[in-house]
């Protein structure tokens, strides 16, 4: 997909990408943050310790600022597939749409209403009860993380399905929702919300160390983070390339793409890096960094597994579904996985790096490192869409694997200038969203503990 | 009845429950500029639906999700068919959304001015573009063969579906006001009692035209008789006008109810001109989208159909749950209320207690 698209299509996907990602940046920081300050409640909760209430309120309007963006854009993410891929809809509906529907009745459902009550409940429910809504809340995040994935690993790997008519259909719900992708990209997504949320936790206790503000609460922050950072992270690791097992037997081409393997081997060498080496006329790096078997150990779970390469899959895949390109942009796969993973050792490195420095007693003040743990924050948000990246184009041509290409899936009663003003406007609205959104949230998270010098602190978000 | 139809009744009931409970949102909202005396009482009308507009909008997401996996065609035919007018809605939504968190986290006189604005334009132009979209399923629009719109954005106007975006718009501003008149206290309270009076008669006599127009548009464009379209449009009619004739008494209990099933009885008059299509084609009618041609094959609606009857039972009772909780009437700021506890119900919430 090339920035200047010029077909409906090319515009239909680039809104979709531009939309869900962005939408992405918010959701896996509201599942990371909401646990998290559920917990710093839950602190105050049962130790009546005022630091706790203040950590909660803090925290609290940052993962409110958050939500609400989530929410907003949310939105745009249901009726964007009947808008603009009514093809795919009506082909997938059958289907997709129930853990769509039970999402919302099940899952969005509990944390809107819980959320309103927890952010006005404060005096008007017990301290138990009002504890509850929030972990209610909770839930409802995670709850829908699981149907959204459930819905998106059925585009990735078809389960439970039959076609009629030209349509898929249901034929066994008990494999839609434990089709093993699912499991993997659900453990995988929800610990990426939990790498979200104690990393920018982190991060803020960083920045108050720095200015030396509060620092005795937001040491327990800190370590709060930190003790959910470091096993996460490292977690993240395993299960990242546990999910890469699962890619292999369902999208092989997809992992031939990420590791640039254009021919079969066997054991697998890993590309670190290279240069060139990413289009069919050039198919062999001019430089490269590899580590002997780490791709083979890393797809099959074995350093002797034989890993298919991107010829061989491509003949396969002419010889099942036709003549045809089968290929997904190989120097965008290779890069978005590399991007991915390299993050995630950094975050594990910042993670274990702190709770060193806090072990000895030394983060308050070790500035060398606040300065890159305050950068760290960035580092969650730039691995996720990377990850999101190679998911959903690791998957073209395909919009779901093997059975529609996204070529065929738009709509056909919209027309490409529609599908341009409305990319125009969301790309306008959400720049001026983000910008806003940084703003308040550098603001309440600069603010300190009291809310600035003079406020009282407040409700999270209950002022008008 | 065969699961087809269940699933038409209960995308209706989920379109009900989103006019019912986001109408007096949107209501408030579209008062927001023009019903409090001073930026106080603007924030306790913000605070009135603070707490339950998101649980509200959730109502809609259900509906697209259940019209998504129940009736993909129709999904997918209006989605795609009513394109720019649902990327104008998603903007106010999303304006809207925005101006709840955020109006409170500026101090300039100005910030708050843009985000009062934000949340009555939002309302105004959901309400407008839901009645204009919503009536545009019985009136008609161009569908191919194929069951694919086949018209321009142009094809949506006509005097009828005006007059419902208009009837929708004037309905939620009336509900707004008699909402209000139930969750505020003081001048707050006499001000939405008094909007309320102004809005009355607007709203009935458009509320009523809009009704009778639809079973016209049911008898002329859908192939139906007047009976039974006549029956929810005339309960619409008179619950409408109950509620005028309350507020002018200043009976704020009742004129609310009132509202409320005007609202919900007008979407219910939608439906039943509706039924059995669930989009209608004109100028082929033979295109029209009906209830078994857009329809999910049986085992799915099965296993949504016990999802739903689990949950939306749930759903109600916690829903229902935190109005009780927040029943508390809302002093405009300048008096206190005189329940127990009263004074923590202004426009900023208190600290709790510790």
């Amino acid at each position: 997909m090339s920035l200047v698209a010029s077909t409906t299509v090319d515009l239909a996907r680039l809104q979709f990408a531009t939309t869900s990602i962005y939408h992405f940046l918010f959701v896996p920081l509201t599942l990371g943050l909401g646990p998290l300050v559920a917990v710093m409640q839950t602190a105050w909760y049962r130790t009546k310790d005022e630091q706790w209430l203040k950590l909660t309120k803090f925290f609290g309007t940052l993962f409110l600022i958050n939500f609400a963006i989530g929410v907003a854009t949310g939105l745009v993410q249901e009726f964007e597939f009947g808008m603009n891929w009514s093809v795919y809809s009506k082909f997938v509906g059958n289907v997709f749409g129930a853990p769509l529907a039970v999402e919302g009745l099940a899952a969005f459902m509990l944390e809107a209403t819980f959320l309103g009550v927890w952010i006005f409940g404060w005096n008007r429910l017990s301290p138990k009860l009002h504890l509850a809504t929030l972990w209610i809340a909770v839930l409802g995040t995670w709850l829908s993380g699981y149907f959204i994935l459930v819905a998106n690993s059925w585009m990735q790997q078809p389960v439970g399905y039959k076609i009629v008519n030209g349509e898929a259909q249901l034929t066994s719900v008990w494999a839609l929702v434990s089709n093993g992708f699912a499991l993997r990209a659900y453990v995988h997504t929800m610990l990426a919300g939990l790498i979200f949320g104690s990393i920018v936790v982190l991060g803020v206790c960083c920045w108050h160390f720095l200015r030396g503000r509060d620092v005795t609460t937001f040491r327990k922050a800190a370590k709060l983070a930190l003790i959910v950072a470091v096993p996460v992270t490292m977690l993240q690791l395993v299960v990242g390339n546990r999910f890469g097992e699962a890619v292999t037997s369902a999208q092989g081409m997809k992992i031939a793409a990420s590791e640039a393997q254009w021919n079969t081997c066997q054991p697998c060498g890993f590309s670190l890096f290279q240069i060139g080496g990413f289009t069919e006329d050039d198919q062999t790096p001019s430089f490269s960094i590899t580590v002997p078997r780490l791709l083979s150990y890393m797809a099959t779970g074995s350093f002797d597994g034989q890993v298919q390469g991107l010829n061989q899959l491509q003949s396969q895949e002419q010889r099942a579904y036709g003549r045809g390109n089968y290929m997904p942009n190989v120097e965008v796969i290779y890069w978005s996985m590399r991007v991915m993973a390299y993050m995630g050792v950094l975050m594990f490195l910042v993670a274990a790096i702190g709770a060193w420095l806090y072990w000895k007693q030394k983060l308050v003040r070790a500035r060398w490192f606040l300065w890159p743990a305050i950068v760290a924050m960035s580092f969650p948000y730039i691995a996720a869409t990377a990850g999101w990246i190679l998911s959903e184009m690791g998957r073209q041509p395909w919009i779901v694997q093997g059975l529609l290409k996204t070529a065929d899936a738009n709509s056909p009663s919209v027309s490409t200038t529609w599908v341009a003003i409305s990319l125009t406007v969301f790309v306008v609205l959400y720049i001026t969203l983000l910008v806003l959104d940084f703003w308040l949230m550098r603001r309440y998270a600069g603010r300190g503990l009291d809310g600035g010098e003079t406020e009282a602190p407040e409700a999270p978000a209950a002022v008008y | 009845m065969d699961l087809e139809t269940l699933w038409f009744v209960l995308i209706a009931v989920l379109w009900g429950g989103y006019f019912l409970l986001e109408g007096f949102d949107f209501g408030v909202g579209l008062l927001l500029p023009f019903l409090p005396r001073d930026e106080r009482q603007r924030s306790t009308m913000f605070e009135s639906i603070g707490p339950v507009w998101d649980g509200n909008e959730v109502w809609l997401v259900v509906a697209g999700g259940a019209t998504f996996a129940a009736f993909p065609a129709w999904y997918a035919t209006m989605f795609s068919g009513f394109y720019i007018a649902l990327l104008l809605v998603l903007v106010c939504l999303i304006v809207r959304v925005l101006s709840f968190e955020w109006r409170g986290k500026g101090e300039s006189p100005r910030w708050r001015s843009v985000w009062t604005w934000a949340n009555c334009l939002g309302s105004f132009g959901a309400s407008f573009v839901w009645g204009v979209a919503l009536a545009n399923l019985v009136n008609g629009v161009p569908l191919d063969s194929n069951g694919d719109f086949a018209g321009d954005f142009g094809d949506l106007f006509s005097g009828y579906t005006v007059i419902a975006g208009l009837a929708v718009v004037l309905l939620f501003a009336f509900h707004g006001a008699t909402y209000l008149t139930i969750r505020t206290s003081g001048d707050l309270c006499r001000r939405a009692s008094r909007a309320a009076q102004r809005l009355s008669l607007a709203a009935a006599l458009v509320g009523a035209g809009f009704l009778a127009w639809t079973v016209a548009v049911a008898v002329d464009r859908n192939d139906k008789s007047v009976f039974p379209p006549i029956l929810p449009a005339a309960l619409a009619i008179a619950a409408i006008v109950l509620a005028v004739v309350f507020v002018w008494q200043r009976r704020s209990g009742p004129a609310f109810a009132s509202t409320a099933v005007g609202v919900v009885a007008t979407v219910a008059a939608l439906f039943t001109s509706l039924y059995p299509r669930v989009m209608v084609s004109s100028p082929d009618f033979g295109n029209s989208l009906t209830v078994e041609s857009a329809a999910s094959a049986h085992y799915t609606l099965e296993v949504i159909s016990i999802v739903a009857a689990i949950l939306l039972p749930v759903i109600v009772l916690y829903q229902g749950w935190t109005y009780h909780v927040f029943r508390q009437r809302l002093a405009g700021g300048e008096e206190a209320d005189s329940s127990p506890g009263g004074a923590a119900s202004t426009a900023a919430p208190a600290e709790p207690t510790a």
